[in-house]
């Protein structure tokens, strides 16, 4: 075993341990802080894999936009701070059933695929994965399109969020 | 190098964790927990296939980026739809969210 391969199997036991934690606290507010875990391990896989911009955003948005955002929305949607009866519903065996047969699905359906033990290749000299990931987004020849159009659905999402938090009578004081 | 296997096998585990708190929590926050996951696994999935096929083409860190836009807006729109609903019905346990209209 390599040093990057030792590497890979501490941050994915970490990740995936933290996973667990994050379905199965009881504490939703634990359960958040685990989350926040999770998606630390899942942006050093990023860096592992040399995408050092995605790994950037995914602690910025992830970390610092969205795991936040859960947070507020646990503080503001419970009466105290202790959960009280099950958190699983009844089915949770039928669940956890699902979620083994998928993950053997999965596991079946690329091993049989050609490509599955590829190893990377080295990546080219003064290699500028920023620099080509910033033209790829501007470029009208490449992904300025899709790249409006989710700026756009992100715009429309964040005002209909607020249209429906919003909450009538507050001003009806 | 690590092979493409293990991390497809990471991504897939991962998203099976992100699966099972998807089909039981009964919290309507823990199950958007369980969404965030599953989301995560797919973007290892996209940078991993990038990164171990050509590396000039940017696609799959384009995918990448925009899953984290749409992630966020699935996000505020589903926290908000929480936040509302437990405002109206003073409960966030997805059973009990059983009417049409209110």
């Amino acid at each position: 075993m390599t040093a990057q391969q030792i590497i890979f199997m501490i941050v994915a036991a970490y990740t995936i341990g933290s996973g667990l934690m994050v379905v199965t606290t009881r504490n939703l507010v634990h359960a958040a802080l685990w989350l926040v875990s999770t998606l630390f391990g899942v942006a050093v896989a990023y860096a592992l894999l040399n995408a050092n911009f995605i790994a950037v955003v995914q602690v910025v948005v992830y970390i610092g936009a969205i795991a936040i955002l859960f947070i507020f929305a646990v503080m503001l949607t419970r009466k105290d701070m202790r959960d009280s009866g099950p958190q699983m519903n009844k089915n949770w065996w039928a669940g956890a059933l699902v979620a083994v047969l998928v993950f053997a699905g999965l596991a079946f359906l690329l091993s049989g695929w050609s490509g599955f033990r590829n190893i990377a290749a080295e990546l080219p000299a003064e290699f500028d994965a920023i620099g080509l990931l910033g033209e790829a987004l501007t470029s009208p020849e490449a992904f300025v399109l899709p790249f409006e159009v989710a700026s756009v659905l992100l715009l429309a999402a964040l005002v209909g969020a607020v249209y429906v938090a919003f909450n009538p009578r507050s001003d009806k004081k | 190098m690590v092979p493409l296997s293990w991390y497809l096998m990471f991504a897939a585990a991962l998203f099976s964790i992100g699966l099972f708190g998807v089909l039981t929590r009964r919290n309507a926050i823990a199950i958007l927990l369980g969404v965030e996951l599953m989301l995560n696994a797919v973007n290892i999935n996209l940078v991993a296939f990038w990164r171990y096929s050509d590396v000039m083409a940017m696609a799959g860190q384009v995918f990448a980026v925009i899953v984290f836009a749409v992630a966020a807006a699935e996000v505020s729109v589903g926290l908000a739809l929480v936040i509302s609903v437990y405002r109206r019905r003073n409960t966030v346990v997805a059973d009990e969210l059983d009417m049409l209209k209110w």
